[in-house]
């Protein structure tokens, strides 16, 4: 049985006394709760039926301007008072911090919308097999050089969320979350490869076809068969659209407060100066009804707002919660918890017409490894995708890296696609980058 | 062993209200005619961290985490449930959704057995407890004031300290019951230093299955202090890294990385059972050259990804995965070890109850060779010396992996001179391994810091090795 809403509010507001009662001289928490089912089936067969059933709070108590926190997955009555007194032991060591505290009372959310979020998925394990059967089967139907499979999950899972506030904040909102996924393997006598294909929703409803996300996942590993190395050299690079969200998370990872002042960021000071080309615009937008990241509040109680990030190639705002822009004498951009939803504009190019354009260079569709120095911006990543030449792809390329410094990389941005229809929360077309370096063989 | 039990029962089983009694009833739900296998798991850990920051403490944290995960298993079938709130009611209706891969039908009661004495890898005391948190808080203030004190140009400094509490309890369907306590402490440094306005960070770090008191013995914690500082300033001297193809030598300890990533992902077991591995089907078959013998060992003591038992109740174990340069085995959890008629090899680890066990690596490393380090650095007429790496992954069906360099150096005419940025290594992992041509006597283990990442689930993991000499591996610098 999944705690009521209302059980939760009570919740918060047990916990918020419980920790006034501690002597803590301001407090906040957050209680979630979510149940689901993740199924996964392979080479036609049943693998895994798992049972999702995820819980949890988190307290954070301030005894004047020294701060402590706590969370637990165990909600029963003494596993809550325990999580509340360490955080008020934690509390009593950790220094006196000017910056510290819960945002101002001013902002919190009063009439915030309803965001649409909440689509529950009256799935029986069965039927859930039956669909990810469905991706299966249409990646190994595609071409007999599919040979295996990794298998295709259908995950649903769907409960609500309370934060509050000793400012007398309360808010929360159930939502749900859907993801159907498949992997596939490619062969031909010559090694072999795998790709995956999947979607991503609140609503259940708007799911790509379990058919088409089967296909993708199977083309995607074909299109891979006998990729060669390329001779190290510098070339224009275009990342494509599902792998350019790691671009902008990060320009979002360098304008967080908390890498500004901790100066560990290579857009250090950057506030109005030109980071991109005087033709992008990139906005977040909390308000997206039904958005994967959406949220009419952030993780401190402060209203969202949609907002430019970047416009006309120069930097407009930091990103930051009530802490980090204490600390940088500004205001709290309610992104406490993060960014929610980003896009950047795009041109009329298609990929293929982007191709065109660049006429010889790399097309990059998958990257591995970490790659990005925070601090320095340098930027090197293994890399697989295909080289062009004649505005026409050639052949799949793997075991290469690509490696420039990420500074660079966004003054040489010359084009966004406007293939922008992928999965997920961040909304771009593909990258066209005007020079990297790429080592081979 | 049966000390431990008796600990785990106290910390898990008698709180709950939950006896033996209760475990059959379970466990008799779980079971089937059609299960072949099933397990009861319950874990209760505490987690504490603190952060020194800017100067001052800034955060403190505690986790706990507690509950209990009920797994059946019909032929290639798993069924999975778990349940945060521990009592009967929770846990039989947690078995009867775990049991649906499977039609109803009773198949008679289990008897709970004893369980072996085992020799412990690690102290059950509470790491949390070890140090009074005052003492916790000037140890950090000792490692920040170090940093600083080391260099003027050290501008930022962050101290963590995370120690964590696990005590597991696991039941099979014949009634064998195996439990672990296991401490789990780290300390990490990252300091960023500016010389003329070029900024670097570096980070360094340690850890064990043992307590606090790690960190004080021997000024480990102020050494990764020093450390981290050294690091950083040699990254302000750094220059543009080589691109292309070139001889490696990497550095011993924590470059192991390479073994954890290039063989080790494509030797575990569920990978080789579905064929989905570079490496499938190929044991008896040279993967490396002969120089190379590398196992997966998790029975050393207090390191950080040993285990006296594996999360299947399955001891520890010590496997050779490559024995001159010849694969030899995988590593196996019990589901995968079944299905492929092998053993299970003690690899069968969970991130937490409310994940499913998969075959997962402990403490990976190669066997130390005859050369001495300084011989096979001066055989390399231009090539790239390695220390030091951030991370690394790879696709265990094409083989191909990714490391990243944090500490690196040009070897020009077998002497190491200037030091290069942070860059990717890509290599293919079963050729990667027969390029090496030179193996040191100098086996080191990483410092304790790894945790590996695998179907979402993270667990603590050890790398280790000799250095080592790559004749030829693709490096991802921007210098052409």
């Amino acid at each position: 049985m999944s705690p009521s809403i209302e059980q939760l509010e009570q919740m918060v507001a047990d916990l918020l006394a419980e920790a006034r009662k501690l002597g803590a001289s301001a407090a906040d928490a957050a209680v979630s709760s979510s149940a689901g089912l993740s199924l996964t089936v392979r080479m036609g067969e049943t693998e895994t039926i798992e049972h999702t059933r995820d819980q949890g709070l988190g307290i954070t108590v301030f005894f004047g301007q020294r701060k402590g926190a706590a969370s637990t997955t165990d909600l029963s009555p003494a596993a809550i008072r325990e999580a509340v007194g360490k955080a008020c032991t934690i509390a009593k060591n950790t220094s006196e911090d000017d910056c510290a505290g819960l945002a101002d009372a001013t902002l919190m959310a009063k009439d915030y919308p309803d965001l649409g979020l909440h689509h529950p998925w009256p799935i029986s394990p069965d039927e859930a097999m039956q669909t990810a059967l469905q991706a299966e089967q249409a990646a190994r139907d595609l071409d007999p050089r599919i040979s295996n499979s990794e298998g295709a999950t259908l995950s649903t899972q769907s409960g609500s969320f309370i934060y509050g506030n000793s400012h007398g904040f309360v808010g929360g909102y159930p939502s749900s979350h859907h993801t159907l996924s498949c992997v596939v393997l490619s062969e031909d006598g010559d090694g072999m490869q795998r790709d995956y294909w999947y979607d991503t929703r609140r609503d259940w409803r708007k799911l790509a076809t379990p058919e088409s996300i089967g296909r993708q996942a199977a083309q995607r590993a074909l299109a891979k068969l006998h990729g060669r190395q390329l001779g190290t050299r510098q070339a224009p690079v275009i990342f494509r659209a599902d792998i350019a969200p790691g671009l902008l998370r990060g320009l979002t990872g360098a304008i967080r407060g908390h890498a500004q002042y901790r100066q560990a960021s290579f857009l250090l000071d950057s506030l109005g100066e030109q980071i991109f080309p005087d033709w992008v615009e990139i906005r977040e937008d909390p308000l997206i009804p039904q958005g994967l990241s959406s949220a009419p509040f952030d993780n401190e109680g402060v209203v969202t707002r949609p907002k430019s990030l970047v416009e006309n190639g120069r930097l407009e705002t930091y990103i930051l919660d009530s802490y980090s822009a204490r600390k940088l004498n500004m205001q709290t951009t309610g992104n406490a918890g993060g960014v929610r939803n980003l896009s950047i504009n795009n041109g009329s190019m298609g990929l293929d017409e982007m191709l065109q354009e660049m006429g010889s260079g790399l097309l990059v569709t998958e990257l591995m490894g970490q790659g990005l120095n925070p601090v320095t911006g340098d930027y090197s990543r293994g890399a697989a995708g295909f080289w062009v030449e004649n505005g026409k792809i050639q052949y799949p390329v793997e075991e290469i890296t690509i490696a420039s410094n990420m500074k660079e990389m966004f003054r040489q941005l010359l084009a966004v696609g406007n293939d922008n229809d992928i999965p997920g929360s961040i909304r771009t077309g593909s990258w066209w980058i005007e020079n990297m370096t790429i080592a081979g063989s | 062993m049966s000390n431990t039990l008796a600990l785990a029962r106290e910390t898990l089983l008698s709180p709950a209200g939950i006896t033996d009694h209760h475990l059959q009833q379970v466990m008799d739900k779980l079971i089937s005619s059609q299960v072949d296998a099933a397990d009861l798991y319950f874990q209760y850990s505490r987690l504490e961290s603190w952060v020194l920051d800017d100067g001052i403490i800034k955060e403190g944290n505690f986790n706990l985490e507690q509950g209990a995960g009920l797994r059946a298993i019909s032929g290639e079938k798993t069924g999975f449930a778990y349940t945060e709130e521990l009592n009967l009611e929770n846990l039989l209706e947690a078995a009867d959704s775990a049991r649906a891969i499977s039609r109803a039908g009773q198949s008679g009661s289990i008897a709970i057995a004893g369980c072996n004495d085992l020799q412990t890898l690690y102290p059950a005391r509470n790491p949390l407890e070890s140090l009074p948190d005052a003492r916790k808080i000037e140890l950090m203030k000792q490692l920040d004031a170090e940093a600083r004190a080391a260099d003027p140009r050290v501008k930022q400094v962050t101290i963590s300290l995370v120690a964590a509490h696990d005590t597991i309890l696991v039941m099979d369907n014949e009634g064998n019951l195996a439990a672990d306590v296991r401490p789990l402490v780290r300390c990490g440094v990252n300091v960023i230093v500016e010389q003329n306005g070029r900024r670097e960070q570096a980070n360094a770090g340690g850890g064990s299955r043992t307590d606090l008191h790690y960190f004080v013995e021997e000024q480990r914690g102020l050494g990764y202090a020093r450390e981290a500082v050294r690091q950083a300033l040699v990254n302000l001297e750094a220059v543009d890294t080589p691109a292309g193809a070139m001889t490696v030598v990497l550095g011993p300890g924590w470059p192991g990385i390479l073994l954890h990533e290039a063989v080790g992902h494509g030797l575990e077991g569920d990978f080789n059972r579905k064929g989905l591995s570079a490496f499938s089907n190929r044991i008896g078959e040279q993967v490396a050259s002969p120089l190379c013998t590398i196992v997966d060992d998790g029975t050393l003591p207090e390191r950080r990804g040993s285990l006296t038992v594996d999360d299947e109740g399955t001891p520890g174990r010590n496997t050779v995965l490559i024995e001159g340069g010849i694969l030899k085995g995988y590593m196996q959890d019990k589901f995968n070890a079944r299905l492929m008629g092998m053993q299970t090899t003690g690899n069968g680890r969970r991130e937490s109850y409310a994940h499913l066990p998969l075959p997962r690596m402990t403490n990976t490393y190669m066997l130390p060779g005859e050369q001495d380090p300084g011989e096979i650095l001066g055989s390399v007429k231009n090539g790239l010396y390695a220390v030091n790496f951030a991370g690394g992954q790879v696709d265990i069906t094409s083989g191909k992996f990714v490391f990243s360099l944090s500490e690196a150096y040009l070897i020009e005419d077998g002497k190491i001179t200037a030091p290069v940025k942070g860059a990717t290594l890509i290599g293919n992992g079963p050729e990667a391994l027969t390029r090496v041509s030179m193996v040191g006597n100098d086996l080191q283990l990483d410092p304790g810091v790894g945790t590996c990442g695998k179907d979402g689930q993270s667990v603590p993991v050890g790398v280790g090795q000799p250095t080592l000499k790559v004749d030829e591996i693709t490096v991802g610098g921007t210098a052409l």
